[in-house]
């Protein structure tokens, strides 16, 4: 087993639920990598929601919340409430993150909470059988959309920098080396991070919308179309050429939430001591 | 007598302050009325005892976090009203599967959908009890004033360490928003249940096992247990169940408590015991059932009210005491007919009718309807 694995991975649950050529796999070997080379394995604590990417935490010997199908974001507000000092990180998905769970991800985003998202994007609702997703391309022909996909895409990046995220990257699995440094970044980063990590599912998007199942080929299409561009304003033009721009595209300081929360509650216990008006 | 303090309070204060006694340090929340002063108060009085109240996005995400919190070592509460307790059923499940201790306060407005929303009722009866999906079984306390209120939120928060479990406090806009007198006793007159924690090494817990009374020790995260909990039907090791697996945790999850409702289970009578006519009531409508007793006896009516305290699980066996040797029984209550189901279900005489006297639509009943009603349809 990988030095990794022996060290981090709970052996009493293999093997990993993940289809053959699952990118699941390659990110939990980037984020393990990250979470040794920073030595913080103590301090995690990670929630999911449902969907193939909530599995990913599962598998590693840490503290984790899998709850309800949108909803690891509260759950981590509420572990991340409780103690500070903890990192905590939430491993969901393009549906899970961006439809039924999108308010949570504006919210979160909006606080600034000292929190990592990673949104594993794989265009589709792959768990259930290959039913469009917020991340499917327009045209795609997916279990519900027998005709066609009339809905555009939600691109998740932009609306965690709308919402008011202080740290937003997106990579691909094709991006180890990167993935891993990003990850080191959010992990250190002192506000609300979100990844997002383009990924392969040869099963349901390889099979349905990319036109095979083979997991070369998926990883090579992730390969040909990822495209490093931290520019937003060339975006549009990349996009439109059917590619998706990956890089490290936002990270900037704001006050974090709970560093707020305790220097108010210094404050009006002080105000309260004194008698006064808080 | 117990040393405290005696302080004019509304229901919803009595709630938030009985809390903060019972260590709760975060409370996750959405306002609705009428339940909204609980968010208020507590958003005011947290951040005194290095506590968080948050205002989430909606009421999926209140309870949610409060789970979070709980796992995150600590109590944990959030309060609501029908449309808000509708969003929280998932959560509800989610508390009960991951078995994470919490309090849920319902301070029930009039339904279907927004209904009445300044105005009392009590259909959430049933959704308490069994508003989330599968087989479960959760306890529910129904205070009647705002010294209830605030007993039974200690007690909440007692009951629901003692057996991992969501512990819902069904009250109603009545007993919300009475003000009324509201004895505190101070903290070392009370007695307070903390979640038991493992103390074994990491290598030899195996986190859902659970001990003789069917509730596993709980590990509070990041304190070297590295827990996996999952909200899937699960292993002892917390890993995905097989089907073996899944029946026995549904099983313990149920008999914890169902087997133990001893230690919980409470039903009041008001009035003359040996009456032949009884009231059943839960929730505010106990306090004009109560008048309607008093009421009566000045006429010469020998009445007795039940009051239903803890309504699920439903306390068949202390219902059939209390209502032994009643020829009459009228179960009074702010809905259509939902606590007399039950008591049709646990009083199977077939010589005894069980009557409902009903009033919805945010009309709270008055004493003398009470009598007239006893009167009229003899």
């Amino acid at each position: 087993m990988n030095p990794l694995g022996e060290k981090y991975l709970r052996k009493d649950f293999l093997p990993f639920l993940f289809c053959p050529g699952c990118g699941d796999g390659m990110i939990v070997q980037a984020f393990l990598q990250a979470v040794d080379d920073l030595g913080c394995v103590d301090d995690l604590a990670l929630t999911a929601g449902i969907g193939c990417s909530a599995w990913i935490g599962v598998y590693m010997h840490v503290d984790i919340l899998k709850v309800l199908h949108g909803r690891a974001i509260p759950a981590a507000i509420g572990i991340k409430a409780t103690n500070p000092s903890r990192k905590v990180v939430t491993f969901t998905g393009d549906g899970d993150c961006l439809a039924i769970g999108g308010n949570h991800l504006l919210h979160a985003a909006r606080r600034n909470i000292d929190m990592t998202v990673v949104m594993v994007n794989n265009q589709i609702y792959a768990m259930t059988g290959g039913q469009v997703a917020p991340s499917t391309a327009v045209g795609s022909k997916t279990q519900t959309t027998p005709y066609g996909n009339l809905e555009r895409q939600l691109n998740g990046c932009k609306v965690a920098i709308a919402a008011g995220a202080t740290m937003v990257s997106r990579w691909s699995t094709a991006h180890p080396k990167q993935l891993i440094k990003t990850f080191k970044k959010a992990l250190n980063h002192k506000g609300f991070s979100f990844i997002e990590i383009m990924s392969q599912c040869p099963v349901q998007t390889g099979r349905y919308l990319l036109g095979s199942g083979s997991p070369q080929f998926n990883f090579q299409w992730l390969k040909d179309h990822c495209m490093k561009e931290e520019d937003p304003s060339k975006w549009a033009e990349i996009e439109a050429q059917g590619n998706i721009p990956v890089g490290d595209f936002l990270q900037v300081e704001q006050p974090e939430f709970m560093a707020e929360v305790a220097r108010m509650n210094q404050r009006v216990k002080e105000a309260q001591a004194k008698g006064g008006d808080r | 007598m117990k040393k405290g303090r005696i302080k004019v309070m509304l229901g919803n204060e009595a709630c938030v302050e009985a809390a903060l006694l019972a260590g709760c340090r975060f409370y996750g929340g959405y306002p609705i009325t009428p339940a909204t002063e609980i968010l208020e108060i507590m958003s005011r009085r947290l951040p005194l005892v290095d506590g968080l109240c948050l205002q989430m996005e909606d009421e999926i995400a209140a309870l949610v976090a409060v789970v979070g919190a709980s796992w995150g070592g600590t109590k944990a509460m959030t309060a609501t009203s029908g449309p808000g307790f509708c969003l929280m059923q998932e959560a509800i499940g989610l508390a009960v599967a991951v078995e994470a201790p919490c309090v849920i306060v319902n301070v029930q407005r009039g339904g279907p959908a927004s209904g009445q929303s300044t105005s009392t009722a009590q259909g959430d009866f049933y959704q308490a009890r069994y508003g989330s999906n599968g087989d479960y079984s959760l306890i529910v306390l129904c205070p009647s004033t705002a010294q209830e209120m605030f007993d039974h939120t200690i007690k909440a928060f007692n009951l629901s360490e003692r057996f991992r479990i969501p512990v819902i406090i069904l009250s109603d806009e009545v007993v919300g928003h009475i003000r009324e007198k509201v004895f505190i006793p101070d903290a070392d007159q009370l007695t307070f249940v903390e979640r038991k924690v493992p103390t074994v090494p990491m290598e030899e817990f195996v986190i859902f096992k659970p001990e003789e009374n069917g509730v596993p020790l709980m590990p509070t995260f990041n304190t070297g247990y590295k827990s996996p909990v999952i909200s899937q039907a699960k292993s002892l090791n917390g890993n995905r169940g097989n089907a073996k697996e899944a029946v026995e945790n549904i099983r313990r999850i149920v008999s914890k408590i169902e087997d133990h409702m001893d230690e919980f289970a409470e039903v009041q009578v008001y009035g003359d015991e040996k009456a032949e006519t009884a009231f059943v009531t839960f929730g505010s409508v106990c306090r004009a059932a109560r008048s309607a007793v008093d009421m009566g006896k000045e006429k010469g009516l020998a009445i007795r009210s039940v009051e239903v305290k803890t309504v699920w699980p439903f306390p068949d066996h202390l219902v059939r005491r209390a209502l032994a040797g009643a020829k009459r029984i009228v179960v009074a209550e702010m809905n259509l007919g939902m606590l007399q189901r039950e008591i049709e279900r646990v009083i199977r005489q077939p010589e005894i009718k069980i009557e409902l006297f009903s009033k919805i639509g945010g009309i709270y009943p008055q004493p003398q309807e009470f009598l007239r009603f006893l009167e009229e349809k003899r």
